[in-house]
């Protein structure tokens, strides 16, 4: 799967994509970002705080709550601030 | 509809000359341009928009069409920038034509709510003390809930 990141969190992760394998217990949005803020010391800080990041499958916005499903991209942002 | 996510600039005016001229008698056409802001004080040196730009197109048509739906607006344009943006640049621009002004204006506002929060642009400030992200405003959520 393959996962995007956008602006903050892209420069505190320090890279703009990745491909990862994920383990079968990481069923949704929300188990996805526990997952990878787990990894290193570098994804705790940047998602030090979980609850705000808003993510995307494919191209819907979806909650934490959503199963990844058969989604081919996840994209991983702060809260947006366009217009 | 015409959604346009780009970097390249525009020029607001003959933007809107060209939605107008193929208004087809509808009585009712509202323009909404956002320009960099910079003011004494509070000094913006340039402003850069990230964006996901398949996200964007994406998200902006299928509000674009709840916004034709809920309004009955007739045709609607939305052209948003990316890239690095001087002060007083246009950055985005909504217009919405409808049969009365009740219905433009409102079909502009919802756009323009919607924008804010829930398409996926990040901006980034440069002021004389540095770069920074523009935080996501409380205010911007609350006019975004009051169309749900």
């Amino acid at each position: 799967m393959k996962i995007l990141y956008f602006a903050w969190l892209r420069e505190r992760l320090n890279k703009n994509e990745e491909d990862v394998v994920l383990p079968a217990d990481v069923e949704t949005v929300g188990d996805l970002i526990a997952w990878l803020a787990a990894r290193d010391e570098t994804a705790e800080l940047a998602f030090a705080n979980p609850r705000i990041i808003r993510a995307a499958l494919d191209t819907d916005i979806v909650d934490h709550a959503t199963p990844l499903g058969s989604a081919r991209t996840v994209a991983l942002f702060p809260p947006m601030t366009g217009g | 509809m015409v959604v346009r996510v780009q970097e390249e600039s525009f020029d607001p005016g003959a933007e809107m000359n060209l939605f107008l001229r193929e208004a087809a008698g509808a009585g009712a056409a509202v323009t909404f341009t956002g320009v960099v802001r910079s003011s004494p004080g509070d000094e913006v040196r340039s402003l850069t928009l990230e964006c996901y730009r398949e996200l964007a197109i994406a998200q902006i048509q299928k509000a674009v069409a709840e916004a034709e739906a809920r309004f009955g607006l007739l045709k609607t344009t939305v052209i948003h920038r990316f890239g690095t943006l001087s002060p007083s640049e246009p950055i985005v621009q909504v217009m919405a034509l409808a049969p009365h002004r009740e219905a433009a204006f409102a079909g502009a506002s919802f756009l323009m709510d919607y924008l804010k929060t829930d398409a996926p642009f990040w901006k980034q400030e440069t002021t004389s003390s540095g770069t920074r992200w523009v935080e996501a405003k409380a205010t911007d959520d609350a006019a975004r809930q009051r169309w749900k």
